[in-house]
């Protein structure tokens, strides 16, 4: 399957970004990261630019989600730096990277599974909302205010992802394609500079796909939203990616724009050795 | 074609967002408190305001409190009573060593000292979860209990730590009838059930929410866990100490450490698990229940065997009928008779025309 992804590469148009790619926010340096005995990450480096779709693709096992779990500070790296907006660090923490305008999304959908879609996407504007316990209890005045003005952010994003007649449904209750597009919800409320998204795509019909496709793009074309993505539809991350980043075996085997890195030898080798 | 939301269109998130959206339920339930509140005190006996509905709104808030802590935040304990306790004694405390403390007071002092004590039992569940959590609530109930008998200052030094509650007074005002009891009761239950229902639907209790259902996915959208199950804890706490305290003075008027034991925490928790887990109807629904149903099998009993009853068999049949309950309610409806409520009304709202 792979195999046929890489051979109809070569027909796909790279869009060209007209969009404006900024300075580099991002910048891991030197990363690795291991699991008692197991390394998940070896030695990575790579920067992402403001505004840019950064992509990272690679087998099964390859260490895509561990690096995001890393630039969110799920993870901890033993070694390597993390500059943010300037700042160096050894590692992340997710509160504060949550502060800071990191948002993301899980390959196993995280979603809040006892709640309504609304509440899940409301989760999303925690931060931005002052009210303490005490007010919350007496619900009334500043605190009633607040709740209703994060609604109608939260309906922005509801009509934005089109799931207008599922708000009060139980996300437990939903089909696989409209939790995925929940949990993008719920992220893209705390109006996030950067979104990491973990195959988004997955497991989705080609409908379903081109949606969420639409969805990534107008993210980041409307909001100016840097977003790393990992994605196995090559068709997908060839098209609308402005650089790859390709893991193998937690190193970096490639990097660069599509064109780069659908050509380079190493990089097909590790597509072609395995069979997925 | 009575119960209907047909025609009502929410012109306002405000609107949307109130506790009963749908126009029938908010008139069904002003109906309810103005039978509890007006109807119940004309009409009811003063067995059944001192013996049935005085302990149903009692037990419903101490369910609410658990509720709080285990159906919305997730976080089992089997401390309830325990917390319970600290009320009663903390407020008992605070009436006996400081002169002229006013009864709402010291009620809420009794809450804030049971708050306190449950932020320090919940500190564990900051690194363990579920089965772990609720042993080492367990010690917090077989503790505080044991402190409170052990230490006869908090029983100012009666026998075996029983208290007597001093006379319930505000503002030079005497409850000293069931019917006055009673409604003290339901303003302060009615009153703390509506603080909970605004908790549950504001940002603290969506984190609490978030943190049972996903805590890696609450941490990383910024909510903070620790802060969320601490909250829950002393929100929870607050609830069973008011609770406790309500026991000792409108309820039973003498109280000692012995009587929030280990059965007591059960009891409740088996009240939100038949009423509701993550409902605060289901609290009130799950007290009625466990508190009448024992009544309900000795009427029917006595009925059936007309005073031939065999010894035993009336206390037997109601654990025998609790379990099966308890069972049925795990494994078929674990929201209990919130749900099976709820769903009656969707059924209600489509009938008779089901399609
Ligand atoms: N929490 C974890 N504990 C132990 N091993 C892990 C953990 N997370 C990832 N790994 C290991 O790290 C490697 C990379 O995994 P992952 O980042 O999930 O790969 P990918 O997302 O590319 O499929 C795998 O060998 C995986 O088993
Ligand atoms: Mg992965």
């Amino acid at each position: 399957m792979m195999m046929n992804d890489m051979a109809s590469l070569g027909d796909t148009q790279t869009q060209a970004p007209d969009r404006h790619i900024g300075d580099v926010i991002l910048d891991l340096q030197g990363i690795s990261l291991s699991f008692g005995g197991v390394k998940a990450l070896t030695n990575i480096s790579f920067d992402v630019r403001e505004h840019e779709i950064r992509s990272i693709i690679g087998p099964n096992g390859a260490g895509k989600s561990s690096m995001l779990n890393v630039i969110n500070g799920v993870y901890r790296p033993q070694e390597g730096e993390i500059t943010f907006h300037g700042k160096v660090r050894k590692d992340m923490d997710p509160h504060r990277a949550a502060t800071q305008g990191i948002a993301r999304t899980f390959q196993n959908i995280a979603l809040f599974k006892g709640m309504s879609v609304l509440d899940n996407i409301m989760t999303g504007r925690n931060l931005k909302m002052k009210c303490n316990l005490f007010e919350h209890a007496l619900y009334w005045g500043r605190a009633q205010k607040e709740e209703i003005e994060h609604r109608k952010k939260v309906e922005e994003v509801i009509d934005f992802l089109e799931i207008q007649s599922i708000r009060k449904t139980p996300v437990g209750r939903l089909p696989y394609g409209l939790q995925k597009r929940v949990e993008l919800g719920r992220a893209l409320a705390a109006e996030p500079t950067l979104l990491l998204l973990d195959e988004p795509m997955a497991g989705m019909n080609v409908e379903e796909k081109q949606d969420m496709c639409r969805f990534i793009l107008d993210v980041n074309d409307q909001f100016g939203t840097t977003i790393v993505l990992i994605e196995h539809d090559m068709g997908v991350v060839m098209d609308i990616s402005d650089r790859v980043v390709v893991l193998d075996y937690g190193k970096k085997i490639g990097d660069g724009v599509p064109d780069e890195v659908k050509n380079n030898p190493e990089v097909i080798a590790a597509y072609l050795g395995t069979s997925h | 074609m009575l119960y209907r939301e047909a025609g009502q269109f929410k012109a306002s998130y405000q609107e949307d967002q109130q506790i009963f959206p749908i126009r029938q339920d908010k008139l069904g339930f002003i109906a309810i408190l103005g039978f509890f509140f007006v109807v119940l005190p004309l009409i009811a006996s003063e067995y059944w305001l001192q013996a049935i509905l005085i302990p149903v709104l009692i037990f419903s808030l101490a369910a609410i409190g658990l509720n709080i802590l285990t159906g919305y935040a997730g976080q089992l304990s089997l401390g309830s009573a325990a917390f319970m306790a600290v009320g009663a004694f903390g407020a008992y405390n605070f009436i006996l060593r400081i002169d002229g403390m006013p009864f709402i007071v010291a009620l809420l002092l009794g809450g804030l000292c049971a708050a306190a004590v449950g932020v320090a039992f919940g500190l564990p569940s900051l690194r363990i979860k579920g089965f772990y959590l609720a042993v080492a609530t367990l010690a917090a109930q077989f503790f505080i209990v044991w402190a409170l008998v052990k230490f006869p200052w908090f029983s100012n030094n009666s026998s075996s730590g029983v208290i007597t509650a001093q006379h319930v007074e505000i503002l030079g005002f005497a409850f000293d009838t069931p019917v006055l009891k009673y409604l003290l009761t339901l303003a302060i239950v009615a009153v703390l059930a509506l603080v909970a229902k605004n908790l549950v639907r504001s940002t603290t209790g969506r984190g609490w929410m978030a943190v049972r259902d996903m805590d890696v996915a609450a941490e990383v959208i910024g909510i903070r866990p620790m802060r969320a199950k601490l909250t829950a804890f002393a929100v929870s706490s607050f609830y069973c100490g008011v609770a406790g305290a309500l026991y000792a003075y409108t309820y039973l008027g003498t109280v000692e450490p012995e009587g929030f034991n280990l059965d007591l925490s059960f009891k409740i928790l088996f009240m939100i698990i038949i009423g509701g887990v993550g409902s605060i109807m289901g609290s009130f629904l799950g007290a009625a229940f466990i508190v009448l149903l024992p009544i309900f099998l000795n009427v029917a009993m006595h009925a059936l065997f007309a005073g031939s009853m065999p010894a035993g068999l009336g206390s037997n049949l109601e654990l025998i009928i609790f379990g099966g309950l308890i069972i049925f309610f795990l494994i078929v409806e674990p929201h209990g008779l919130a749900r099976l409520w709820q769903i009656g009304k969707e059924k209600m709202r489509l009938w008779p025309f089901p399609h």
